[in-house]
This record gives structure tokens, sequence and C-alpha cells, in this order.
């Protein structure tokens, strides 16, 4: 088999692309970690949900700003009722009992969305999904380079948010410790409502995103198990860590996947090197790239 | 202490009376009425399970009792959540350290503006225009709390690694930041040895004769509750048995029955 540098670059820029909108589902998991300390297992149900009730509204002909308006409207109503059926009633409940709260919630999400809107798939084309152009040998996709855009921008957008106003503080106060959090005047309940709506719509333009490139089917609700090794490998409580542990995984997928090809002739290495990564790195520094220190006294 | 010059204890901040809490068969409180004045000292003590935490929880609003009303400032309370209430003033530490384990002292401490910074919370998270200038202000105050308490060396460090005293002095640190009107103190010095319960009890009387500040504690050391206090009221079986100064208290046979027992 003849090497060709060519073929390794398209695919490091290939996987970049796809590790940002990796980057975009994990965005969700450390938006609400940061918030709760839990880990919010229906975040890849809520991707779904979100990018069905878009697709179906425009099915039925509806405009696309409005359809847009309605679905992000159905998600802020699902973070009130979290909040209120779910969260509320678990306040200063071990991480555990949050999280399995959360799972039993993947299913009811799960189930209430195929009941309103059924389980067929339906596909999501936002401009010519084929149109590409060339720079040199290289190709690239136009729908996945906006894709990395808004990914780019909705991301920047976040970590100012959180990071040049003082909600930041707050949060990491919420996700340590609820009881203290509500001592010191912090609004539990109000918190939850924003970071589980800011989650949803981040849920909403990732099911946008990847719909365009899967078609959106139920299969889209397993993409939070690729944005685990991002969590890992960035870091649970950190937003550039969702960027960088994106990029990362994508790019290294695919390098491996034609490493692996040109020197042993196997395939499929693709489907498990990032859980290998991720391994790698729960052995030698747990808390990620950019996570808050895990602190220990003996 | 209540003599001392200087020190004129005043009119009733807060008000609990006929309070009544039950979980379930459980009564933790029954029919408790109990004052707290301005500028003093109150203790509450009793045996374990006497309904002394329950108390501070209604006062603080993480319980809201079944029966009887909390007057503060004059105003009965209506069931509010313990983030409002801390809006009011009312500032408190926990038995069990309630620390955020991940953040430094200085960020711990910081948190505890949280109640003074004004507007509503989305109001907070939107605007950042004068963000900067109000977290110098902020830090201008933490700094001074952080003097007063002596723990300049660990103002970085995330508490998390701190030794359990020195945890219970930020977390008073981060309650005196809110600069409350009354400050409830669970157990302050609870697990310390006899030179961090000195510290302690030297940081509560500072607290109480330089800010003003009102202060209701638990503590089951009776040297140190006989020392500090200003008035002690004590429970036993969610009821409350007796409320005056230290000496009345100590001669009472009531208390003295409820810690040691009664021959029947």
């Amino acid at each position: 088999m003849e090497f060709d540098p060519f073929l390794y670059i398209q695919a490091l820029f290939d996987g970049l692309l796809a590790g940002i909108m990796y980057s975009l589902v994990a965005l969700g998991f450390v938006l609400i970690f940061k918030a709760s300390g839990v880990f919010n297992f229906a975040q890849g149900t809520m991707v779904l949900m979100a990018a069905l009730t878009f697709v179906s509204l425009l099915e039925m002909g509806w405009n696309i700003l409005l359809a847009g308006a309605v679905t992000i409207a159905a998600l802020v109503l699902l973070a009130l009722a979290i909040e209120r059926v779910v969260l509320r009633p678990l306040v200063n409940q071990a991480p555990i009992i949050l999280f399995m709260a959360t799972i039993g919630l993947n299913f009811v999400i799960e189930g209430g969305t195929q009941m309103v809107w059924g389980s067929d798939p339906h596909s999501l084309e936002l401009g010519d999904p084929y149109a590409s152009f060339e720079i040199g040998p290289l190709f690239f996709n136009n729908n996945e380079l906006y894709a990395a855009v808004v990914a780019a921008l909705l991301v920047a957008g976040l970590a100012i948010f959180f990071q040049k106003t003082r909600i930041g503080r707050a949060l990491r106060a919420v996700a340590d410790d609820h009881q203290a959090a509500l001592s010191v005047g912090i609004p539990l309940q109000t918190i939850w409502v924003v970071v589980w709506t800011v989650a949803g719509i981040v849920a909403f333009v990732a099911g946008v995103v990847w719909g365009g490139r899967l078609g959106v089917q139920f299969s889209l609700a397993l993409l939070a198990l690729k944005a685990l090794p991002v969590l890992i490998l960035g870091g649970f409580t950190s937003i550039p860590g969702a960027i960088v542990g994106g990029l990362i995984v994508g790019a290294s997928e695919k390098i491996a996947e034609l490493l692996a090809f040109d020197l042993f002739g196997v395939g499929g290495v693709e489907n498990f090197f990032p859980y290998l990564l991720a391994m790698v790195f729960l052995m030698f520094r747990p808390e990620g790239l950019f996570g808050d220190k895990i602190i220990e006294r003996v | 202490m209540a003599d001392e010059a200087g020190k004129h204890i005043g009119e009733v901040l807060l008000s609990a009376s006929n309070i009544s809490l039950s979980f379930g068969a459980v009564h933790a409180l029954t029919d408790v009425s109990a004052d707290i004045r301005e500028h003093e000292i109150l203790a509450i003590i009793g045996p374990n399970g006497a309904g002394k935490t329950s108390l501070l929880n209604c006062i603080n609003g993480v319980y809201h009792p079944q029966k009887g009303t909390i007057t503060f400032e004059g105003e009965p309370r209506a069931d509010l959540a313990p983030s409002e209430i801390a809006r009011q003033g009312i500032a408190r530490t926990f038995q069990n350290v309630a620390l955020f384990k991940g953040m430094t002292t200085l960020d711990n401490i910081m948190t505890g503006r949280n109640t003074r910074l004004g507007g509503n919370f989305l109001k907070q998270a939107l605007y950042w225009g004068s963000y900067q200038r109000d977290e110098l202000e902020h830090r201008v105050l933490v700094e001074k709390i952080i003097d007063f308490l002596e723990i300049q060396a660990i103002r970085k460090v995330p508490v998390g690694r701190l030794p359990y005293g020195m945890q219970k002095r930020v977390e008073l640190g981060r309650a005196l930041a809110a600069e409350p009107r009354l400050l409830l103190l669970d157990e302050p010095m609870a697990g310390m040895n006899v030179e961090e319960k000195e510290d302690m009890s030297r940081f509560v009387l500072d607290v109480n004769d330089e800010f003003g500040t009102t202060i209701a504690l638990i503590e089951h050391d009776m040297g140190v509750v006989m020392d500090i206090s200003d008035r002690v009221i004590v429970l036993d079986y969610g009821r409350k048995i007796a409320d005056g100064t230290p000496d009345e208290v100590r001669a009472n046979q009531a208390v003295i029955d409820a810690y040691l027992g009664v021959s029947h």
C-alpha cells in the first residue's frame, strides 16, 4: 500500500470538522454537569427530541423561523418541567440519585417524542448536501464547514457568558453543594431552568447539524456515546475542554483508522479508538485536560 | 458578658412563636417559642435529637413549620425559600461543613456576597458591563474578612484540601461576607481541638462585638456555651424547657434532668 500524505491531511481536516460537531453534543453535557454536578443521561435524547420536533414542523409546511421558535419554546417548557418534577424534589441528594433520575428522564423524553411525532426517520436538508469546494488536493463539504462555524460561534458565546458574568461562580457553587448554595442566596431553581434551557438549545443546534448529516432518526440519541470520550479528554466541567476534546477525538480517530489500514491492513479502528484514548486518559489524568482538579484528602 | 460595658442588647430581631414541625409521626419541634434579640449571642443547647438544628432550619427556611409563625424584623414571614431568606439578611453555617469544596477559600467567601449584588439573578447574568468594577468592590470587603479570620495564607487553596478546623473558619467567613443581620452557627466548634475552639470562640465574640451581628449558635461544649453566650435556650424532645442567662440555665432542674436523666 502506497503512503499518501494528502490522504492524512484530508483525514485530519475531516476529523477536525467532525470533532467540532462532537463538541456540540459534549457541550450540552458540560453545561448541566457544571450546574448540578450531574451527568445528564438524557442529553442525547434531548438532541433527538429537538431535531425531530423541528423537522416535523418543517414537514407540516411551517416557516423555518417559526418552527425554530416553537422548538425552542418546547425546550423551555421541558426545562421548566424537569426542574419542577425531577430536580426540585431531589435537591441535596447524592449525584448518583440525580443521575438515575436522568436515566428515567431519558426514557420519558424518548417515549414522549415518539408518541407525538412517531418513529419514522426524516431527512433534514438545509442547502445542497453535496456542495463542496477544493483547495489544492483537499475537498471540503460546505455544509460541514457551516456546521463548524455555527458550533464555533456557539462555543465562543457560551464561553463569554460563563467567564465574563458572575454566573460562572454561582454555577460551580450549585454543582458543589445545593444546600450551601441556597444558604448564600443563590436561587437554585432559576439557575437550573436557565441551564437546562441553554443545554436544550445546544442540543437543538447539535440535532440540526447532525440531523442534516445522518438524517433525523432515533439513532441520533446514540450520539451521546460519542460525546463520552470527548468529555473524558476535555474534562466534564470545562467548555473549552469540550471543544479541544472534540477536536482531538475527531482528528485522532480518522488518523488512527488510516494508519491502522496502512500498517496492518485492518479497518474499523475508528469505532473504538476514541474510547481507548479515553481509557488512557482516565488512568493518567482523570480530570481531563481542563477539568477541575480532583481533590482528595487521605 | 451581658453586663459588659458598651454592649447593649436591643429589640427582638427574630421571634418564633409556637412553632411545631413534624416529619410523619416524629415531632421534631412542639410548640416552641423563642426570641432572638439584636446584638445578642444566643446559644441553643440540648441533648442529641432535641430539635436544635430543626429550629435553625425553620429560621433559615430549609423547613417550614406546620404550625406557628416566625417574625423577622417585626414582620410575620411567609414560607420563603432559603435563598430568599438569605437575601433578607440571615446567613448560616452547617453542622457538617457545607463549603464548595472544589473552589478556593477566596471564591467560597466571594459566593457569600451573592445576596448583596442587587437586581435579580437573570439581570446579573446578562449584564456584565460593570462586572469587573463590582468584583473589585466586593473583593475589598472579602479581603477584610480574610484578614479578620486570619486565613490569608490559605486564600488560594481549594477548601477541600484544608483541615477541618480551617474549613469551619472559611464557612464562617462566607456567612460573614453576606453582612448578615442574623448569623446562625450550627455547631461551629464541633470536632475541634482546644486551641481551635479558643480561636473560634474569639472570632464569634469579635464578630458580635465589632460588627454588632446578632448570633444564634448551637453548641455542645458547655464550657464554650457558658463563656460566650448572653442567653441560652434549652430544647429537649422538641420542646423548650429553659430560657435564660447561662447561670440561670445551669441551675435549672429540668435542664439537669434532661442532660443527666431522671431516676424513676
